[in-house]
């Protein structure tokens, strides 16, 4: 008996704490997020367009930036929008700690891919020539035209 | 903090959610997640195969035609402005789900149709984005760009872009649907008469979701 009303308790608390926190979807702070998002994606198109024309950068140095962006607004979509940020404790973590497993993930893929690169440059030679080759008639393929950079 | 709880919650006493929200809102979490692990998986794979390659097709190249002005030569031009029109549907969209919170059923709606719009406008520019490349001879199993380098490519990279790209378009989709379906139930007065409009809240958390992947397939594909 104490325990079904312990639940309804909980349960009309919970509602009322839905209802109740207008605050957290205050519209100045998801309108902050949208500029945050938009000048983010600008900034680093500006950077991928200027590596375009003038390849003055270097490229992995760019990579550098467009990966902390994407993750900044990843945070921002994830804690403003999904309004991840205002639940408790408990609920960001069973999000936040399986979510880590992507470092790995990432990691010994990636790691992965590049040792079978190495591998296969170094022992078929076949492979190494053919990939080092350009193709005779560039003009003829279409987005064969060579941008800006020297590589 | 948005949150009123009081000092000394003991959230795992039981009786009560540990996670302080009802059942449906955490399994769209949960289900988000194993979501996240297979966009992941097919990002991740991805880099493993640009890894393994000595050379790739430059995104600046391929991606630089704009509707109804061909071959302007603007690299990223159009796929800003999808990026631009995913954004946006996502702030509509936390707007619809403000308005739920305030019970605002007219506000619901509006921000839902709007959101609608955007996903639909999304998916017609990534059906005219394949529809181009479509027609520049590339395709699953087909990649008429070269590397950077001038070297020939493989078709991996048009089987990545397709299949991803394709995967997220059909997430976009299924949103589309699922807001559908949300401003026809707002419509005909069901969460009115529920007393609360936490549906909108989970479709919200799918919406941005579609607009999170984006993000990174945006950076994978076109920016590194």
């Amino acid at each position: 008996m104490e325990n079904i009303q312990t639940l309804e308790n909980v349960h009309t608390a919970t509602l009322e704490h839905q209802a109740g926190d207008h605050s957290s979807f205050s519209k100045k702070a998801i309108w902050r997020t949208f500029w945050i998002l938009l000048i983010i994606t600008i900034v680093e198109l500006g950077f991928a367009i200027l590596y375009y024309e003038t390849a003055f950068l270097p490229k992995h140095f760019l990579n550098g930036i467009f990966i902390i962006g994407t993750l900044a607004k990843a945070f921002f979509i994830i804690a403003e929008f999904m309004h991840l940020k205002y639940e408790i404790r408990n609920l960001i973590m069973t999000i936040a700690i399986p979510a880590t497993l992507f470092v790995w993930f990432l990691l010994a893929f990636l790691w992965d891919g590049n040792s079978y690169r190495n591998l296969r440059n170094r022992y078929d030679p076949y492979h190494v020539e053919r990939s080092k080759t350009p193709v005779k008639n560039p003009e003829k393929e279409p987005g064969a035209r060579k941008p800006g950079s020297m590589e | 903090m948005a949150q009123l709880v009081p000092a000394g919650q003991k959230w795992w006493s039981g009786g009560r959610s540990p996670f302080n929200v009802e059942y449906g809102k955490l399994m769209m979490w949960y289900f988000l997640m194993s979501d996240a692990f297979t966009f992941g998986a097919f990002l991740i794979s991805y880099g493993t195969i640009r890894f393994a390659s000595n050379s790739w097709p430059d995104p600046n190249q391929v991606f630089r035609s704009v509707p109804f002005y061909g071959e302007m030569n603007v690299p990223l031009a159009f796929v800003s402005l999808m990026t631009f029109i995913l954004i946006m549907s996502s702030v509509t969209m936390v707007l619809a789900v403000g308005a739920g919170h305030a019970n605002d059923k007219k506000g619901v709606m509006k921000w839902l149709f709007f959101t609608i719009l955007g996903g639909l406008a999304f998916l017609g520019c990534q059906a005219w984005e394949w529809t181009q490349l479509f027609n520049e001879g590339a395709w699953w199993g087909r990649n008429p760009f070269l590397n950077i380098d001038g070297t020939q490519s493989t078709t991996n990279f048009t089987n990545f872009f397709f299949t991803i790209t394709g995967f997220h378009g059909f997430h976009v989709f299924s949103g589309v649907i699922i807001n559908i379906i949300m401003l026809i139930m707002t419509w005909r007065g069901v969460f009115e008469e529920r007393g609360h409009y936490l549906m909108i809240e989970k479709a919200g958390l799918y919406w941005h979701f579609v607009d999170l992947v984006w993000v990174f397939v945006f950076t994978c594909f076109y920016l590194l």
